[in-house]
């Protein structure tokens, strides 16, 4: 087979990264183990990629083959009465909703932007705004089916390969290729969410908001305002948010219809959201992004209540389609740390003054509250997550780096962890010392296992452990 | 397997940190080819340095990659002349890169022959290197350039394929060859997003004008000098770049000296 025609010039969700790769699609099963004779005949890596929403080198190849499986994304399976649905790996996460919203029920969890396919939410083992409460993704899945690059094929479920199951989910896409998966939805009483919208002060307050807020909400979230230094160090609005109850909405089968979930295509009735991003692309440096966090600060002072619909709620981002691309050409990063709730507040703080002195600070932060799994590489901790968004510059690079570098070891030194849907620069050693020796060493051999001749390789599995 | 050397370590992996462009030097050991190896990995370039001579390849590896405190750098000992090999040591350097954004073809052989001699083995060498070589590793690679819509190609032809003389019909010829061949990739490519770049040095201080029956050196420069004008080529995307600059003057008197003056001339 000749793959010259599929080399494809290849990146990140960021714009930042790129790595040309043979592109392979796959409509069926048995195109993956066409895949790894081909790798293991041309003496090369596979690496699955979903709807390549990591915003570092999780599915990326460079040189490699890539096997795009969005088009493998048939939903096979929906049963309305007990919420049990099976769908292919590509499948999406806005498929699933649009399908079992209707019915009355919603994902269980979800990322930030409905793009994401299963096999992606699986590997990356995704948290969503509920994390404290309903763990990651995969804590709902009720089984899958993989394809190992030794050719077995398997069904894992909490019970059967239970070993593989708890480390293909979270595993990176590095013990096999995941073909299909069922889901447990969670039942819901209303199309909409009802959403308190309070400002904090301060870091402090922030993490306190999140922590005592948790209890009492099904979703929490901060946003984060990377440029308030001072007193105002962390300042932010939360989003604490419920479900509604039954009876609470008199008309469920309304407000679940998905047009009643999605925005208009236009904003203000003329203006085409497609093109927001160049809009905002001007005020993509310190003093554009100081304005818009001042004013969007001082515009969440009032405390407030109000009803959104879930998609509203969960993918705001996916509102402004290529948002990413305001970053201009350089593109983005993200850089996500985990840190337990008794050492946060310091390091972040230490964190965030590090970025104000370097004159780097981060265009948009997001904070959420966790709570651990037991995934053999898992990024949570009882405690909570900042995300930090930078934009790169062929002039900022070093200093960003360098800055990073600093960043990741405050986090060790706090006990924190990273998220490998996100960091893009952390380290093997810092990857290590993390995740520490035991488990890493379960991981090696569980890789031995499921793939001896080392054809499953992406771009960040070399970062990290190779 | 392709005439790879397994058991190097690879060049770090890129971030958007550390992004790094991804280059192949074909004849990466020769004089030009050294001077220009050194330059990309100083600007940060992961390189696969390919060449026939292992011990000269490895001691030029070693230097770049301890210069560099990392690796750099891989070799690849390979025959240019084993054309069927090409495509799979192509497919295992890009592998080893993690990905190819440049490939410069710069590996050259002359044999300047007296004014009566007439020596088609040589004549057959110099084609063999200077232009099915090129042909052979710029065929393996633009198709992936073309679907990649990006990346670069370098081809060092020379002053001497402006014109046929007097002095070494076979090595015009094949340098003649090789700027046609490359003006046609470029009009293949360029809508594809890809850059074609000829470079045509003049005189340049290396082994080649040791060689016996050489000429008497004429604004001769060093090999440091022509690797910083090719770079500088590459980044701004150009065509076509005489090295040294004066050489771009030279050529345009000679390229219009009529051919009764020519048939004349003793050089
Ligand atoms: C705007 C935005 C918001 C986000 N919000 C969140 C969030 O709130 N919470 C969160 O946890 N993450 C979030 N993410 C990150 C995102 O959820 C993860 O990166 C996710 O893995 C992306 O899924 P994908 O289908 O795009 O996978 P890709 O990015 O294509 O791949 C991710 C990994 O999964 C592997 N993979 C993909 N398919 C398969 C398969 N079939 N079998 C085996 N391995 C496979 C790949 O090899 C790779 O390692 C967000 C990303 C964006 C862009
Ligand atoms: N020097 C000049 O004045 C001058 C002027 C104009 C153009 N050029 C061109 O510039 C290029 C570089 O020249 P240079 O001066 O640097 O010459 P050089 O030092 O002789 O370098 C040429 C390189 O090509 C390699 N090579 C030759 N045949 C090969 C084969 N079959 N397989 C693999 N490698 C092979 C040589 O390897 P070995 O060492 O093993 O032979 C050598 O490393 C050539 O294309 C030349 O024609 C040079």
């Amino acid at each position: 087979m000749n793959i010259t025609k599929n080399f494809t010039q290849l990146e990140n969700f960021g714009h930042s990264l790129n790595a040309p790769a043979y592109l392979l699609t796959v409509n069926i099963p048995e195109e993956i183990h066409a895949a790894f004779d081909l790798a293991k005949k041309m003496g090369i890596t596979v690496t699955a990629r979903g709807a390549g929403r990591s915003y570092n080198d999780a599915a990326l190849n460079g040189g490699g083959i890539v096997l795009d499986m969005c088009g493998m994304n048939a939903i096979t399976r929906w049963d309305k009465s007990t919420g049990l649905i099976t769908a292919q790996s590509g499948a999406t996460l806005e498929q699933i909703w649009q399908k079992v919203e209707p019915d009355g029920w919603w994902p269980p969890v979800v990322s930030g932007t409905m793009k994401t396919t299963l096999g992606g939410c699986l590997s990356a083992n995704i948290h969503g705004k509920n994390n404290f409460k309903m763990g990651p993704f995969g804590e709902h899945v009720i089984e899958f089916d993989v394809i190992l690059p030794t050719g077995a094929e398997l069904t894992c479920s909490p019970n059967k390969n239970g070993d593989l199951f708890h480390s293909i989910i979270s595993g990176l896409g590095m013990l096999g290729i995941i073909t299909s998966v069922t889901l447990q939805m969670k039942r819901m009483y209303s199309g909409l969410l009802s959403v308190d919208a309070f400002p904090v002060k301060n870091l402090h307050e922030h993490l306190s908001a999140l922590q005592d807020g948790a209890p009492n909400y099904d979703y929490i979230v901060g946003w984060l305002d990377g440029l308030a230094g001072g007193s105002s160090l962390g300042r932010g609005q939360i989003h604490a948010t419920r479900y509604l109850h039954e009876g609470e909405d008199p008309n469920p089968c309304e407000t679940m219809k998905i047009e009643k979930q999605t925005l208009p295509p236009y904003i203000f009735g003329v203006f085409p959201k497609s093109m927001l991003h160049y809009f905002m692309a001007p005020f993509m440096n310190n003093l554009g992004v100081w304005g818009v966090n001042t004013a969007k600060y001082i515009a969440s002072l009032r405390k407030h209540t109000f009803r959104q619909s879930h998609a509203a709620f969960h993918f705001l981002l996916d509102y402004v389609p290529g948002w990413e691309f305001s970053y201009g050409k350089t593109g983005l990063i993200q850089y996500q740390s985990f840190l337990p709730k008794e050492s946060a507040e310091s390091a972040w703080t230490e964190i965030l003054r590090l970025s104000h002195k370097l004159s780097l600070p981060a265009y948009l932060g997001v904070t959420k509250r966790h709570r651990p799994d037991n995934f053999l590489l898992t990024h949570a901790v009882d405690g909570f997550s900042l995300a930090m968004d930078f934009k790169v510059t062929n002039n900022n690079r070093a200093r960003l780096g360098k800055m990073l570098q600093e960043f990741d070891k405050i986090v060790l030194q706090a006990g924190g962890r990273f998220y490998f849907a996100k960091n893009s620069e952390t380290s093997a050693e810092t990857a290590q010392a993390f995740y520490g020796e035991e488990t890493i060493e379960k991981f090696k051999k569980l890789k031995n296992r499921c793939d001896p001749n080392g054809l499953l390789e992406s771009d960040l599995y070399r970062r990290i452990f190779g | 397997m392709p005439d790879s050397n397994k058991n190097q370590d690879k060049p770090a992996p890129a971030t958007p940190l550390n992004p790094r462009q991804r280059g192949i030097i074909v004849g990466a050991s020769g004089g030009i080819g050294a001077a220009l190896s050194r330059k990309l990995a100083r600007e940060g370039f992961s390189l696969a340095l390919v060449d026939r001579n292992k011990t000269a390849l490895q001691s030029l590896c070693d230097e770049i990659n301890k210069n560099a405190g990392e690796t750099r750098a891989l070799i690849y000992e390979h025959d240019i002349t084993k054309y069927d090999s090409i495509p799979d040591t192509l497919r295992r350097v890009i592998a080893d890169l993690g990905g190819v954004d440049t490939l410069v073809y710069i590996a050259g052989v002359i044999h300047f022959p007296a004014l009566d001699e007439f020596n088609f083995p040589e004549d057959y060498k110099m084609v063999q290197v200077n232009l099915l070589g090129a042909m052979a590793w710029m065929s393996a690679i633009a198709p992936l350039f073309q679907n990649a819509k990006s990346g670069q190609i370098v081809g060092v032809s020379s002053v001497a394929g402006d014109r046929g003389r007097i002095g070494n019909p076979g090595y015009n010829a094949s340098k003649a060859g090789l700027t046609n061949y490359l003006e046609g990739l470029r009009n293949r490519l360029t809508r594809h997003g890809v850059n074609v770049l000829t470079v045509k040095p003049g005189m340049v201080k290396t082994d080649m004008l040791k060689l016996p029956g050489a000429p008497k050196p004429v604004l001769a420069v060093e090999p440091e000098q022509i690797a910083d004008l090719i770079w500088d080529g590459m980044k701004k995307r150009k065509q076509t770049i005489y090295v040294a600059g004066i050489w771009k003057w030279i050529m345009l008197v000679i390229r219009h000296i009529p051919s009764f003056v020519f048939r004349r001339l003793n050089f």
